[in-house]
């Protein structure tokens, strides 16, 4: 039998298709494996009260950010613009995020009261 | 005028009249061409301003700063050690310095509270830069009420305009007396946030950092040429990533206005060949689609170049704008000085000339050299 292009073709996508679902299967497998250690990992979470998953490990406000303060990432010096590589993929957390709030105290001196 | 001279004028008379016949096509490629170099523009020329801007407030630092670290953490420094710096050979002068930060009741916002020793405003006083007061509405006499330590409202009174360097000094500064920033911040009396070294010469400050860690090992000197160092690649970084994320929609842009461009239209082909039929030289065709290259890619140049100059003084930043500032998003908002440098426009130009250049040329060469008769029918 003569092997034309589009045979050739439609054998290579079956393959890689048989290739993606074999990585599927192997994905399950290792993840059902992997239940054993969750289970230890969140029991040590909670008996050392974790707060949140340590994403990075280079500025201690990104590291966890639930803990994160409005002033930790400015202490090099006087008004220092924030300059570790995570500050950018991990923005402040929205507790954070400097927005007006309704129970401010009136500035006596603005007339806005 | 000489027969080159003219020769080029009747050339760009020529491609004046092309451009004008396909208007709509070189309109599009113009647009979205333009707004390539629009977005990358907007990313290089804020990024530059960024630096300059954190270049800039470096430039009033100390050469040396000392902080201490107390369980991995910024912690007070104690006046005291003042007199084990001075003694180190090279240091000209320690200072303790108070500054922190405090949350603007008001905002959420992250203002800087500074206690200088020099010309200090009295002890109900605060002095604050001139866009902070803009921002809240207050003027010279007005009252300001930030929190104290322990959450009582203090009211100290605008005594005057601190002087400021910086955009965002500008819109973060306070300037308070000692007792107010004890009593704003609870900084215990014989106790500074850190000690400011003025330094003899500049090229002891490594020896100088690893005597002054040996001395107090607790201590974390930070070396202010370093940190100028560590902006200008962290800013780098930074701009890189977003064009990384950007990279997808500009590439779909790029083909297109590639595609536009660089594919030579029945017409156009049927073009090349009538005037190689008349007489034309491939030297001239060659010349007529350079010149048209260059005008319709130093439109786009010019375009996405001046529009990203005009973003940088809209009301409203650009969204690129809090992707490089990162956590500086906490300070109140505030607009780098726009920094244009020679480089980055040059770079830019390069960026847009030339592979329209090679993508339009490339193809008209090909249709010049072949038999006219050919060409036409095509």
């Amino acid at each position: 039998m003569r092997v034309t292009r589009s045979t050739a073709f439609l054998g290579l996508v079956l393959f890689l298709a048989a290739l993606g679902v074999l990585a599927g299967l192997d994905a399950t497998r290792r993840s059902l494996g992997a239940e054993a250690r969750f289970t230890a990992n969140r029991a040590l979470a909670r008996w050392f009260i974790f707060t949140d998953p340590c994403l990075f490990t280079d500025a201690r406000y990104t590291r966890h950010p639930s803990l994160a303060d409005r002033h930790s990432p400015f202490q090099d010096y006087p008004l220092a613009l924030e300059h570790f590589p995570s500050g950018s993929l991990i923005p402040p957390p929205e507790h954070l995020a400097a927005a007006p709030r309704g129970d401010a105290p009136p500035n006596p001196g603005s007339g806005r009261r | 005028m000489t027969a080159g001279s003219h020769r080029h004028l009747r050339i760009i008379a020529y491609v004046v009249g092309s451009l004008r016949r396909r208007w709509r096509k070189n309109v599009a490629v113009v647009l979205v061409y333009g707004f390539v170099i629009f977005t990358l523009a907007s990313v290089v020329f804020l990024t530059q301003s960024l630096r300059r801007e954190a270049v800039a407030a470096l430039q009033g630092e100390p050469e040396i700063m000392v902080q201490q670290l107390r369980a991995g953490r910024h912690g007070l420094t104690s006046i005291g050690d003042v007199a084990a710096l001075t003694r180190i050979v090279g240091v000209r002068e320690a200072l303790p310095r108070l500054w922190a930060y405090h949350t603007d009741p008001a905002s959420g916002e992250t203002l800087l509270l500074r206690a200088d020793a020099d010309s200090p405003p009295g002890d109900r006083e605060v002095s604050a830069g001139a866009e902070l007061l803009r921002r809240r509405g207050l003027a010279v006499g007005g009252v300001l009420r930030l929190q104290g330590q322990t959450g009582e409202p203090l009211d100290l009174t605008v005594s005057g305009v601190a002087e400021t360097a910086t955009p965002l000094e500008s819109a973060a500064l306070l300037r308070v007396s000692r007792a107010a920033f004890r009593a704003l911040t609870g900084m215990p009396d014989g106790q500074a946030t850190d000690l400011a070294l003025r330094v003899r010469n500049r090229r002891e400050l490594p020896t100088i950092a690893e005597k002054i860690s040996q001395a107090m090992p607790s201590a974390r000197p930070i070396i202010r040429d370093e940190l100028v160092r560590t902006y200008a690649s962290v800013f780098n970084w930074r701009s890189g990533v977003i064009i990384a994320a950007l990279l997808v929609p500009i590439l779909a842009f790029i083909l297109f206005a590639w595609d536009k461009a660089a594919g030579l239209s029945p017409d156009e082909r049927r073009e090349i060949g009538i005037l190689k039929a008349i007489g034309w030289e491939t030297s001239d065709v060659i010349l007529l689609k350079v010149y048209e290259a260059v005008a319709v890619s130093l439109a786009a140049f010019v375009l996405g170049t001046l529009l990203a100059v005009a973003a940088l003084a809209l009301p409203q930043p650009l969204t690129v704008l809090p992707a490089l500032l990162g956590w500086s998003t906490l300070y109140p908002p505030f607009r780098p000085a726009v920094a244009l440098g020679a480089y980055q426009v040059t770079t830019l130009f390069f960026l847009a000339v030339f592979p329209y250049l090679v993508a339009t040329v490339i193809p008209a060469w090909r249709a010049a050299t072949t038999d006219p008769d050919l060409v036409m029918r095509a």
